[in-house]
């Protein structure tokens, strides 16, 4: 069974060397309602933790991806762009918007594990 | 219809319905509303024939009025009933307001006529720049802006001014917004070349607070020298009152920032409060909004703005100005710091009537009782719906109330569902998914203008919907509506994701 790591802000990290999937949780997809556009960066970009990495938009509203840590993206998910459900397979599969190379593995610590996220939802709903 | 007959009615309204093709589909050929005799001579340029060659569809006055008048019956508009929808002010537009727009003397002025000949116009204006700025406190006051987006764009281009005549724009380049703010605000100030950071309002009960908005205001230099400005909505979109903008504007002014206000929730303060008081520099108004005037395809909208007595020279040209007995535009030469013209004339003449007539027949003491009774029915929606649906904030409210779909997602119902369930019972919905900073939000704004059997009979027809969400198959009866209206639930995702934008036969 994969381990996937949170953020406050929904994002969710399958971890594989010091390479971070990066998607967007559960709860995120089920706020957002279907996806009918996303938006997605250049390859080789560098990006901040807390910086926007792709632009996820819904009938209802349009959300900011951020990431969850500091470093470069090295790949994006350009099938999700024509096959918007894959947002909903897992981060590990399909799920993943963007791959980033993290400078920092160390970083990754400072995510929330599923129990921690599944505490932090219950806080915020 | 007194409040018993309108109880008793509630939730017995049904669409009427007219099934309508597309012009091209009604298009028989060998029609056509006007047609005159070729000039001889001439290539043929109009007439039946060319029309055929350019594809319009053929068809005479009375099926293309018939049409539209067909189409029309699918509308919901204020003129048709309760129209509740959050931050838009919906209330009632007078007919006085068409009336005096429509004298000939206004109605019939071409903006290029010599102003010797259009001095009553003018004053119209001059008076209307004096009411706003008399009721923000703001001494000058533009006009031209064409709606509350422009007008916002407007406000924020005054501060880039500012800032680019004292020079500056190079290191002031961040604009703060709380993340509650119109999503036009961080669209503006990206507009107008700015970074936007956003200040969370998640831990300080939907209000922005002191400590989180020093935070954003010295996170990147310890005196703020980076801030442009700030862009607040007052009272914001959770229908709060933000009881530390003093501070905060006072905060922003040390740090050298100016203080946009969006005036779209303007109408639960005119007449009570001046937003000049509380350290705006510059505003814009909805006069759509506030003052009456027709929203949407019966507008067009009106976007003027009110500046501080410091931000005025910077702000768009033109404006009336009075000289002696005579009114006449101010010219970008005799204001040379101005950010120039936004937009071809003066703005919306028309709108200016409306709005002026409002305020006149209102008067200062009726405008109060507006901001007043504004308040005291969203209050009134709150207290009696609070116990059906999740209030997120206690009250008391200001203009609008919010409220959550959190009780009947246990049921599987959401807030669309309560949205498309209205429709059925012939009430154009509340905002929904508006503000973004709860789940499932719906924001409720009744306006001074809806009578208490109004919001009686709509306070009876939500709590109906609550109790079917709870009942016996609530989530199926209500995942199918609406049942009466011309269109039942559209497929958005599919619009979206597959636009179909051009008729193909």
């Amino acid at each position: 069974m994969a381990e996937f790591r949170y953020t406050k802000d929904h994002e969710c990290i399958y971890v594989e060397g010091d390479v971070a999937y990066v998607g967007i949780s559960e709860h995120a997809q089920d706020a957002l309602g279907d996806l009918v556009y996303i938006e997605l960066p250049e390859v080789g970009k560098r990006v901040e933790k807390g910086g926007d990495v792709a632009v996820v938009e819904s009938v209802k509203t349009a959300a900011e991806v951020y990431a969850p840590v500091d470093g470069e993206i090295v790949a994006v998910n350009e099938e999700m762009a024509d096959e918007l459900e894959f947002v909903s397979a897992p981060v590990n599969e399909n799920g993943w918007i963007v791959k980033i190379k993290v400078a920092d593995p160390s970083a990754l610590n400072e995510l929330m594990d599923e129990a921690e996220y599944a505490e932090y939802l219950k806080e915020v709903d | 219809m007194n409040e018993k007959t309108m109880m008793k009615n509630a939730g017995k309204t049904k669409g009427l319905h007219y099934e309508e093709p597309l012009l091209w589909e009604y298009s028989q050929g060998g029609n056509c509303g006007v047609d005159w005799p070729q000039a001889e001579g001439r290539e043929p340029r109009t007439g039946v024939p060319e029309r055929g060659k350019i594809g319009l569809p053929s068809l005479s006055e009375p099926e293309v009025l018939r049409h539209y008048v067909r189409m029309s019956t699918w509308n919901y508009s204020i003129d048709h009933g309760f129209f509740p929808l959050g931050s838009c002010t919906m209330k009632h537009n007078p007919r006085l307001n068409e009336k005096t727009a429509r004298l000939p003397g206004f109605a019939h002025i071409h903006p290029l006529q010599p102003e010797s000949t259009v001095q009553g116009a003018l004053e119209l204006m001059y008076e209307l720049q004096s009411w706003l700025s008399e009721l923000t406190g703001l001494p000058g006051a533009c006009l031209s802006p064409s709606a509350g987006a422009h007008g916002e764009l407007a406000g924020m281009m005054t501060i880039r001014r500012a800032h680019e005549q004292q020079g500056n724009i190079a290191k002031r380049r961040v604009i703060l917004t709380p993340d509650s703010s119109h999503g036009t605000n961080p669209a503006t100030a990206v507009m107008c070349g700015f970074e936007v950071r956003s200040i969370s309002t998640s831990e300080t009960g939907g209000r922005l607070g002191v400590e989180e908005f020093k935070e954003a205001l010295y996170r990147t230099d310890p005196m703020g020298g980076d801030v442009a400005g700030m862009m607040v909505t007052n009272p914001n979109t959770c229908g709060l009152f933000e009881r530390d903008i003093q501070k905060i504007a006072d905060l922003l002014h040390e740090a050298g920032g100016y203080f946009y206000c969006d005036g779209a929730n303007f109408n639960a303060l005119v007449g009570k409060v001046r937003p000049g008081d509380f350290g705006v520099d510059v505003m814009h108004f909805n006069l759509h909004k506030t003052f009456s005037t027709p929203h949407g395809g019966g507008g067009p909208g009106s976007g003027p703005i009110c500046c501080s007595e410091e931000l005025s020279r910077y702000m768009p040209v033109p404006t009336v100005v009075k000289e002696g007995d005579s009114y006449r535009f101010e010219t970008a030469e005799e204001r040379p710091d101005t950010l120039g013209t936004l937009k071809a004339f003066a703005g919306q003449f028309g709108i200016f009537v409306r709005a002026l007539t409002y305020m006149k027949s209102m008067g200062a003491d009726g405008l109060k009782q507006v901001a007043e009774d504004a308040v005291l029915n969203a209050n009134y929606l709150l207290s009696l719906l609070k116990d059906d649906y999740h209030a997120p904030f206690e009250g008391p409210c200001m203009h609008e109330c919010l409220l959550t779909d959190k009780v009947q997602k246990e049921f599987d119902v959401k807030t669309l569902d309560i949205a498309k369930t209205l429709i059925e019972y012939g009430y154009h919905p509340m905002t929904v998914y508006f503000p973004l900073v709860l789940h499932g939000t719906m924001l409720i704004e009744p306006t001074e203008t809806e009578s208490k059997a109004e919001l009686d009979a709509f306070v009876a027809t939500m709590k109906e919907i609550a109790a079917q969400a709870a009942g016996e198959n609530g989530h199926d009866k209500l995942h199918a509506m609406p049942l009466s209206s011309p269109r039942r639930r559209l497929d958005e995702v599919k619009a979206a994701r597959n636009p179909i934008l051009k008729y193909v036969d």
